[in-house]
């Protein structure tokens, strides 16, 4: 069962608030101080990436995020409402590479929603090492987790 | 935080140059503000700029997208686009990305206005 669960309207400006709440939660879940800062920028890319998704689809649905405390780790699941977008952590690798290719990749990021939904995956799939991007028929989900440290024990 | 923006002329060995000081988080929601900056100057006629990001505390891919941009723009004037950073959580950014290899990042706005190469 998810630990805390947050929906919100596809706009821009919630990402923020998205950030915060999962850096907050993973905090209290043990995730080490030293990966907050990961914890907040990969899952405001997935956000991100989500809300470019619901906008360019035209769906009205919020979008979720799903923040779970396991025994040894924590978990995020953002999921959007686009079927079979054909995105893939396999995506934001390229997308990486073709960073080293100079002026070149100028054009591969210039403001176009879809360069920008690369180089999210891209910095996703460089900052967390347990990533999964799967599109069912309830839409896509990116799953993220990190390891926690175990609670100090009182004395 | 939100964004906050500032610019001003400095004279370098180089000539003229831009500096754009940059406050804040710099993500989905308040890119297209610093993209607006960017235009701005270039559409003004200024080519050359330097980018202060020493004070921003968030930059995601939507705000490295805007800057990559603001590259383009002013490569087509022959005009250049350095980075200030030195804080490891934002560089770190633009390792990932590789756009170390694309951005010149320098450690002070001094350094970024008196590079000529």
């Amino acid at each position: 069962m998810a630990t805390v669960e947050l929906r919100f309207s596809a706009q821009p400006e919630h990402v923020r608030t998205a950030r915060l709440v999962a850096a907050a939660v993973a905090r209290r879940a043990g995730v080490d101080e030293a990966v907050l800062d990961e914890v907040r920028l990969a899952v405001g890319e997935a956000c991100s990436r989500a809300v470019g998704l619901h906008r360019s689809h035209g769906i009205t649905a919020p979008v979720k995020v799903v923040l779970t405390e396991e025994e040894k780790n924590f978990s995020i699941e953002v999921g959007d409402g686009v079927t079979g977008t054909g995105g893939g952590a396999g995506n934001g690798g390229d997308a990486a590479s073709g960073g080293s290719d100079g002026a070149s990749s100028g054009d591969l990021y210039e403001g176009d929603a879809e360069g920008e939904d690369e180089m999210g995956l891209a910095v996703i799939s460089g900052l967390v090492d347990d990533v999964e991007v799967t599109t069912g028929d309830d839409g896509g989900v990116i799953r993220m987790s990190w390891p926690t440290t175990p609670a100090v024990t009182m004395p | 935080m939100d964004l906050s923006l500032s610019t001003r002329n400095v004279s370098g060995p180089g000539g003229d140059r831009t500096v754009v000081e940059v406050g804040g988080e710099i993500d989905v929601y308040t890119a297209p503000k610093l993209r607006e900056q960017l235009v701005e100057l270039v559409n003004d006629g200024s080519y050359h700029l330097v980018v202060d990001m020493e004070g921003v505390d968030f930059l995601d891919s939507t705000g490295l997208g805007v800057l990559v941009g603001g590259l383009k723009r002013v490569r087509a004037h022959e005009g250049s686009l350095r980075l200030v950073c030195n804080q490891e959580r934002i560089l770190k950014i633009f390792r990932i990305t590789r756009l170390t290899k694309v951005f010149p990042i320098h450690t002070t706005v001094d350094e970024a206005v008196a590079a000529t190469d």
